[in-house]
């Protein structure tokens, strides 16, 4: 039977099992409105904003492994499309973004909402296509969400001329596909993996360092089995967090910038490395130079082979799915494990480190956002889902509450973009309906997408927003204190909103919270009580409250300032 | 340290600008880029001149194999190779000097593709150290104008390069 392009574009997403699409409606893509219209398999979330649309989509897959999917119409949807786009490419994130585009005959003329998508978004997708002929449609879109979901996850734009929807043809969607261009490697070379048993026994001060490799393929289950056999300390990056159960002793906590002291010392002095699906990105090992001053062995296991000796140089380069060869090396240990004597010296070593409690906070009339975020992690028995923005607020999310579970921290790590908390959270409550889901985020990023309020509304999502309200761009005066002598050059946030009032006049509960011992008691209310409504919490915190440990831009991983140094 | 770096690529639009825009994203240097599909017309052979150290060409071809169009990639500067570059230049040759410019591409084994009364077209292939060679030859203020291809090249004996 003969379809429209259009048709063709919803069967494509019911083939693919897609159960939402984040999305908002324009000219060029009223046919595929249209076709929406007309079945119920595939659900439409109408945002406020293309930007929440990819923000949503990408929390979607991030809180459950499926691929999220977000329709814009051309121009001015495309753009606004584009910073989350980067955000989701740079986490690695499997999506595909459908965009309407102008019909062909019009393309390059300058018409009416004509950008060029594919040019726009090239490098910040894992790849891109535009659709010229209705035939290609069906084995597109499905190259999409292959693609987008296999090897390094990403991204991908498909990008669907308005005229095409209107066409008509066969419907016949591939069942797989093959393309002599991309064949990601899944399975590691054993021979290396052989080499990295042998530098593990060998190892007297290892450590297991892990990243969002492990919690993209699922690999959290293996991942602590592996570490509870070995032994061996582990820390997360900010994007792994969850990876490795943060309740367990073997835990040394987050790394980096705004990692612990136990952890950064750990990373900087170990002898043998296993990085798991991480990159030694800059917030991670801070300056490359002095990471590089210590005699170590580096074991890399990654999916993405530029990964590898990108940054700091690797002994043993595994490439591979990370589950995968995880798998084998733990068939090859099999026969069990023998560690070297000397990593029980070590493991004093990390107790001592321990023993500096660097993420201990001075007390203050005011709220601390760090008990806020403690009392949010009690209240929530440990068990929710955490989205963030980006700045203090998010730091103190990562380091106080304790993360158990893959897939439970959703935030920007590598873009870093302010305004993603609360349509991640909108993400998460659609793919995992019932659960817990927290927003903690600051007074200045949650105005950068606050119109979600609204959808929130309209699709009966309770998010919890915690919102640290310190009146000012905290991260960024957190810099300006400690790096520019106090000059705070547009870091204060003033004119805001009443965000009570706010949150009333969207239709959902708000509470001011002012008074420490108010914390608890509201947050009970807030997910007992309030357990079906969306609270806007806002929380006037202590405004010079600063997060601790931190290594500042250029400094090496153990140069840290701790909070007692202050 | 040069490099040569030989691709074989999907020939659909937009190919190309996926491999300048990786090396321009990323800080690479180009120094010549040249494409054409190849004896398939389904693939396109690219051929990049790039310098940089062996970390960066590793990350260059790590980079390079990333990119879902790009079935292969080799670095040919790792072995036996050659490499040829042709080049058109257009000079005056008028007087004496039209000898003179014929004599020059003789030597440089260069052939002379079109004849005005007062100008040469030399068309010229070979190394490109060859081509600045013929162009240093010269008299500067005889040359009119002058095209390059850049490089291309193609591993010698059984180094071959296909899907
Ligand atoms: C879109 C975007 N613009 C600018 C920045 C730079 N930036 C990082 S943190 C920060 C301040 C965030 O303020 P707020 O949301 O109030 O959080 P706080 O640090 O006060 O907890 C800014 C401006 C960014 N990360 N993203
Ligand atoms: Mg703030």
């Amino acid at each position: 039977m003969m379809i429209s392009g259009a048709e063709i574009v919803i069967r494509c997403l019911q083939e693919e099992k897609v159960d939402y699409v984040f999305g908002y409606p324009g000219g060029s893509v009223l046919h595929i409105y249209d076709a929406l219209f007309k079945q119920e398999e595939v659900k439409h979330i109408l945002v406020r904003h293309e930007q929440a649309a990819v923000h949503a989509a990408d929390a979607y897959s991030r809180s459950s492994q499926k691929v999220g999917v977000a329709l814009v119409t051309s121009g001015p949807g495309v753009t606004n499309t584009v910073t989350g786009i980067a955000t989701a490419y740079m986490d690695s994130i499997p999506m595909v973004v459908l965009c309407g585009q102008v019909p062909t005959a019009y393309i390059g003329q300058d018409a009416f909402q004509e950008c060029d998508t594919v040019g726009i978004t090239r490098p910040c997708v894992k790849h891109n296509f535009l659709v010229k002929d209705v035939k290609d449609l069906a084995s597109t879109i499905k190259k999409a969400f292959h693609i987008a979901s296999t090897g390094r996850p990403g991204p991908v734009v498909v990008d669907i001329p308005k005229d095409i929807t209107a066409q008509v043809c066969e419907f016949d969607y591939p069942k797989s596909v093959q393309m002599r261009s991309y064949n990601p490697v899944v399975k590691g070379h054993l021979g290396q993996i052989k080499k990295a048993v042998q530098i593990l026994q060998e190892a007297k001060r290892p450590i297991i360092y892990t990243g969002g490799g492990v919690i993209l393929s699922d690999a959290a289950e293996k991942l602590t089995q592996l570490a509870r056999k070995l032994n061996f300390p582990v820390t997360n990056t900010l994007m792994g967090l969850g990876g490795y159960p943060a309740t367990d002793k073997q835990f040394v906590g987050m790394l980096g910038m705004h990692g612990t002291f136990e952890a950064n010392n750990a990373m900087h002095y170990a002898d043998v490395i296993l990085a798991v699906g991480a990159r030694f990105d800059d917030r991670v090992i801070g300056n490359p130079e002095h990471f590089g001053e210590e005699k170590r062995r580096v074991i890399h296991i990654d999916i993405d082979p530029s990964s590898i000796s990108k940054r700091v140089k690797v002994d043993v380069p595994i490439v591979g799915n990370v589950t995968d060869v995880i798998d084998e090396i733990l068939k090859l240990l099999d026969g069990g494990f023998k560690a070297d004597p000397e990593v029980a010296d070590w493991w004093k070593q990390i107790d001592e480190w321990r023993g500096r409690n660097s993420l201990a906070y001075r007390q203050s009339n005011h709220i601390m956002p760090q008990y806020v975020v403690e009392k949010l992690y009690e209240v929530t028995g440990g068990d929710a889902f955490i989205t963030s923005d980006v700045g203090q607020h998010q730091m103190f999310a990562a380091q106080y509450y304790k993360f158990d579970k893959p897939r439970r921290w959703i935030n920007s790590g590598g873009l870093g973009t302010m305004g993603v908390g609360l349509p991640y959270g909108m993400g998460v409550l659609l793919a995992n309906p019932g659960a817990q889901v927290a927003c903690v985020t600051g007074e200045g990023s949650i105005q950068m997408c606050i119109q979600e309020l609204s959808t929130c509304k309209q699709y009966e999502l309770p998010i919890k927003i915690i919102n640290l309200n310190n009146g000012m761009l905290g991260m960024v005066r957190q810099w300006q204190e400690m790096f520019y002598s106090k000059r705070y050059s547009q870091s204060y946030v003033t004119s805001l909103p009443d965000f009570v009032k706010l949150a009333e006049s969207y239709g959902h509960v708000g509470m001011r919270i002012e008074k420490p011992e108010d914390v608890e008691p509201a947050l009970r209310k807030a997910f007992t009580e309030h357990k079906n409504d969306l609270v806007f919490m806002d929380f006037i915190i202590d405004p010079a409250a600063n997060v601790f440990p931190m290594v500042a831009a250029g400094k090496g991983l153990t140069e840290m300032i701790l909070a007692e140094d202050i | 340290m040069r490099h040569i770096i030989s691709i074989l690529i999907e020939n659909e639009a937009g190919a190309l600008s996926r491999v300048a825009g990786l090396f321009s994203a990323r800080g690479y240097n180009i120094e010549s880029l040249t494409v054409a599909p190849t004896e398939d017309p389904s693939l396109s052979r690219m051929t990049i001149l790039t310098w940089g150290s062996d970390e960066v060409l590793e990350q260059i071809t790590k980079q390079l194999n990333k990119l879902v169009d790009v079935v292969k990639v080799v670095d040919l500067s790792e072995a036996a190779h050659v490499e040829r570059e042709l080049m058109l230049i257009k000079v005056r040759a008028t007087g004496k000097d039209r000898e003179e410019m014929k004599r020059m591409a003789d030597i440089f084994r260069g052939r002379i593709i079109d004849v005005t009364e007062s100008t040469y077209v030399i068309e010229l292939t070979g190394a490109s150290s060859k081509l600045d060679s013929f162009i240093a030859a010269l008299d500067a203020g005889l040359i009119l104008e002058t095209v390059r291809t850049g490089v291309c090249g193609i591993g010698r004996g059984d180094r071959i390069l296909k899907v």
